[in-house]
């Protein structure tokens, strides 16, 4: 199967010039000519499960530090025998990655002992390790969280003096920074700690129970696999916990009486019992209510604490369902034994005593490291990413103070090597009080930078570049993006179809089980959830923790990217209704208001004409 | 105690002086509930199969059985035993021609054997309560031979004893009886135990009277998948009218894979299904007849009636404790819920023959099953 050569998809008109927005390493090349031969040989496809939009000049720090993570784990630490890492590229503002296998037999080889070492390591000592893990990723949110940044002042304070302390706040503002970006990259080192090979696991549990049961469907196996108590509902549970506080307290109609969160606050203020209301909610935010609106890699993405009218939404949903009388909480007994019933009855359909032991230690394993797979991303993602993009955008403040740019959100369109130099103009010329030269270069650049991104933004990237191989072997790619030999024919299917009116049909993974029919809403943002009505299906590039209380209020889901491990997926599963997701082009075919059927049990959305 | 109940009453107590009469004590006749797995020496391994289905609590329509002491009785009576024997003694197995004209006269001449009153009766005498248990006169019935040895039940011989669908009176169900008896002497099993060396004395048949669904949809079920051997599924054949067309291999009949666990339907495939099989109403026969157009590439079952297919399926498999080979009906005339029927249960023999093998390799250890998943990559279909 063909897709454009990535040397060979156009530069949109209006944006030539855009390379610089990225670092040098991201770009396709045509200079070097063996490099050339590598870029046009590999299979890379568009990430969009992490970047359902194009990145921005900042935000590509988190692409590097995990480009950095997943390979240097992958490769220099645990030498899994048959996989490097994964490479990166950015095309017209999109991020595009190839997996890089290990080809030669003998290599393969070499490499097995050191993997059985190092990985059985932390496989057996998995819970003393990630104890451990909790404890250095909690010490970083906190030496983030208290990461000192404060304008300069005219004069240095008389205490500078006086302690001797030597350094200036201009100097401090250069550290600061530095110590910043230091922070994300170190978070992203323990991101990978334990991630690799905990989806090795997951995989293989994955791929043995499909040789055992060649027809069980993915979503049956994770299911056998899934926690309980995940803490990416807990935000969730926070909510609908605030909605009872609220009946109980019997201010749950100060609670509704507005959209708006200063408002709700100002009214429950007035009285002892919503004082007492407002104190749970104070208890709940700090962490839980770091939950990003998104994935959390986009600087775009806010999290609940920055704006409380998102978790207001949510709650004043819940009331309304506790005063409907609709049960609200997780049905998590029922699937705590639902989970625990189809594991033992597959385990009897299994013939041997040898694959019953392989069985029971292959899901084991898989257990073992599940929660891990899902808390990891509330730690890095959500509280520490939230409170990351809060300190970047008190970097900004004194940049805007000083005009080198003109709105706060402008220091994402700068590369974090841009910034640092910006930084180095701002402190001299405060130091010597001369006017920083970037106040002339930063932002007309920045305004062009807009332009560009506006046009990144209406090009329909391609799922896939590249020559696509014969079979995908790549766990992360298969299990993460839903990468596989049937998603890609699909999206090349779609991708030849010019005339998206004229589709009926959409094909994806089968998320969670079961078929409904009803009318579809397109949502690209959580801004836009506002809008869901009972029983639409939501229609999403793809879906977050923050976008739960959608989930009340829809009857299937469908996501352009994401595999069964997916959040709409895992999602769906845990309110029982039907998702299709990885569709690749659904929120570019399916328009609001479109009558679907979507089956979840299939994989197949089909839009009623 | 109504009249009519008396009368039955004082009949049956008649019956069961005229059934213990046999000097052996054995029944002639027996319905099918009082029959369990280990009846197959009475009344072959159909019926007894039905029996243990029906003490399990499966919705299996009601019937009885011609006994093999029936059988022998009715034989015996007719004293074309040795007749018999000189016909088929010394024939050579491998003359088709030869063959096909003994089965013949032997068939016909045992279908021209009368049944001896007493067994006439009790026969007569079942048929009427199991048309009084159907609320219908005459109740249609399908009257099948249930062979009792293992060899003629095995698949060489699948499919050579009779059915005859749609019988209706009791003279036609005594009728079928003989011929299913008469099927004992087809060429193919003259020659089979020729080859084998069996005599026929040894052998014993039991032909099951059973209540006829009305099917509006039937076919066959396996508790495994067929073709690749995944004991987490059930896999569904179906086509409207009676099974015989689904059995008999004459359309393609849509597919359903379920799963077991969870009964999702995982797999559905609507074929075009040309013919079905269906009663005449003016004849009362059984024949094959066009589907109509606009029906021919509809789903023949519905989504809930293969959830509960499944699920009655997995319930058999879990008595008999191995797959299953399983054929059904959903009956027309009743509402969802109690109109689906077993008609037939057995072991499932390609996949349960084969040696097991193992996916895993023995006793290896958590990390070695992972280091060889790692190596082994992903193949997605």
């Amino acid at each position: 199967m063909e897709f454009p050569s990535p040397h060979e998809v156009e530069t949109i008109p209006g944006t030539e010039g855009w390379k610089r927005m990225y670092p040098y390493y991201y770009q396709f090349t045509t200079d070097d000519p063996k490099r050339k031969q590598y870029e046009e040989q590999a299979f890379w496809f568009y990430d969009g499960l992490h970047y359902p939009e194009p990145i921005y000049p900042f935000d590509t720090i988190w692409d590097e530090a995990w480009y950095l993570g997943l390979s240097q784990f992958n490769n220099r630490l645990f030498h899994v025998p048959p996989s490097r890492g994964i490479d990166h590229r950015i095309l017209n503002g999109r991020v595009y990655i190839s997996a890089v296998p290990v080809t030669e037999p003998e290599e393969i080889g070499s490499r097995v002992p050191n993997f059985m070492e190092r990985a059985g390591y932390y496989y057996q000592n998995w819970d003393t390790l990630e104890a451990k893990w909790k404890v250095k990723m909690e010490g970083i949110i906190r030496e983030l969280a208290e990461l000192p940044l404060s304008r300069l002042p005219d004069l240095e304070d008389l205490s500078v003096v006086t302690e001797g302390v030597g350094e200036s706040k201009g100097y401090h503002l250069l550290k600061a920074y530095d110590d910043l970006i230091d922070l994300g990259i170190k978070c992203w080192q323990y991101h990978f700690e334990f991630l690799n090979i905990a989806m090795a696991a997951n995989v293989v549990f994955i791929e043995f129970v499909q040789k055992l049961f060649p027809s069980i469907p993915l979503q049956r196996i994770t299911q056998m696999v899934a926690g309980i108590d995940v803490i990416l509902y807990r935000a969730d549970d926070e909510l609908k916990n605030l909605a009872k506080k609220a009946i109980e307290l019997g201010v749950e109609q100060a609670v509704t009486s507005s959209r708006e969160w200063t408002q709700v606050e100002a009214a429950l203020k007035a009285s002892p019992k919503g004082q007492e209301w407002l104190a749970a909610l104070e208890a709940a935010r700090y962490p839980w209510f770091y939950i990003s609106n998104g994935t959390g890699w986009s600087h775009k993405d806010r999290c609940w604490n920055d704006d409380l009218n998102i978790p207001l939404t949510g709650i004043v949903t819940y009331i309304e369902k506790i005063r409907l009388g609709e049960k609200i909480d997780r049905p998590t007994e029922e699937v705590r034994v639902e989970r625990d019933r189809i594991t033992a009855e597959y385990r009897d359909l299994i013939e041997t005593d040898d694959d019953r032991k392989a069985f029971d230690e292959l899901l084991g394993t898989a257990r073992l490291v599940f929660p891990y797979m899902e808390n990891h991303n509330f730690y890095v993602e959500h509280w520490f990413h939230s409170v990351f993009w809060g300190k970047m955008r008190e970097v900004a403040a004194i940049m805007k103070e000083h005009g080198l740019i003109n709105e706060i959100d402008d220091i994402f369109l700068l590369r974090r090597d841009e910034i640092k130099q910006a930084l180095w103009d701002l402190v001299t010329g405060w130091a010597t009080g001369v006017t920083p030269r970037g106040t002339t270069v930063w932002p007309p650049e920045i305004a062009w930078r807009k332009g560009v991104m506006e046009k990144f933004y209406e090009w329909s990237a391609p799922p896939s570049i590249g020559i696509a191989p014969e079979v995908i072997t790549d766990p992360f790619a298969i299990v993460l993006w839903g990468v596989t030999n049937s998603s890609i024919s699909n999206w090349s299917e779609v991708q030849g179809n010019e005339d998206t009116d004229s589709i009926t049909e959409l094909k994806g993974f089968a998320g969670s089980p079961g078929a409904v029919e009803g009318r579809a809403r397109v949502c690209l943002s959580t801004s836009e959830i506002s809008l869901l009505e009972n029983g639409e299906i939501l229609v999403s590039r793809t879906t977050a923790p923050s976008w739960a209380p959608a989930f009340t209020k829809i009857n299937a889901c469908i996501t352009d990217v994401g595999g069964v491990m997916s959040h709409a997926a895992i999602n769906c599963r845990e309110y029982g209704m039907p998702a299709v997701v990885g569709t690749g082009h659904g929120t570019k075919i399916i328009k609001t208001g479109m009558m679907l059927r979507v089956d979840g049990t299939t994989g197949v959305v089909t839009i009623v004409r | 105690m109504n009249n009519t109940a008396a009368v039955n009453d004082k009949m049956s107590r008649y019956l069961k002086m005229a059934a213990g009469a046999a000097a052996s004590g054995t029944p002639v006749v027996c319905w099918f509930e009082e029959c369990l797995k280990d009846s197959v020496p009475l009344v072959g391994g159909k019926c007894s199969s039905l029996g243990e289905l029906i003490n399990a609590g499966v919705r299996v329509p009601p019937g009885f059985a011609l006994t093999t002491e029936g059988y022998r009785r009715f034989m015996a009576d007719a004293g074309i035993d040795r007749e018999i024997q000189s016909m088929v003694t010394g024939i050579d197995a491998q003359d088709l021609d030869a063959l096909e004209k003994v089965s013949m006269a032997i068939r016909e001449m045992i279908e021209a054997q009368p049944f001896s009153t007493e067994i006439e009766d009790l026969v007569a005498e079942n048929y009427r309560r199991l048309s009084v248990r159907s609320c219908m006169p005459a109740v249609p019935v399908a009257v099948r031979s249930s062979a009792t040895a293992e060899d003629l039940a095995g698949a060489s011989f699948a499919g050579q004893q009779d059915t005859y669908l749609w019988v209706r009176g009791a003279d036609d169900v005594l009728h079928h009886m003989r011929r299913c008896i008469s099927s004992l002497y087809t060429g193919r099993a003259i020659a089979y135990r020729a080859n084998h060396g069996y005599y026929d004395e040894q052998m014993a048949i039991s032909v099951g009277v059973q209540k006829m669904a009305n099917s509006f949809t039937a076919g066959v079920m396996f508790t495994i998948h067929p073709t690749n051997g995944d004991r987490s599924v059930i896999v569904i054949d179906s086509n409207y009218g009676f099974g015989e067309s689904v059995v008999s291999g004459e359309v393609t009949p849509d597919n359903f894979v379920v799963n077991k666990v969870t009964l999702e339907i995982l797999e559905r495939t609507i074929s075009q299904k040309d013919i079905y099989y269906t009663v005449d109403q003016k004849t009362q026969k059984p024949r094959a007849i066009e589907v109509p157009l606009e029906r021919q590439k509809v789903q023949s079952l519905l989504d809930d009636e293969i959830t509960e297919l499944a699920w009655m399926g997995k319930q058999i498999e879990k008595h008999y404790g191995q797959p299953m080979d399983i054929e059904w009906a959903v009956d027309k005339d009743l509402p969802f819920g109690g109109n689906i029927f077993i008609l037939q249960a057995r072991p499932e023999t390609v996949w349960s023959q084969k040696k097991q093998q193992t996916v895993a390799k023995p006793g290896a250890s958590a990390m070695d099953h992972i280091l060889a998943g790692i190596l082994a990559g992903k193949r997605l279909k």
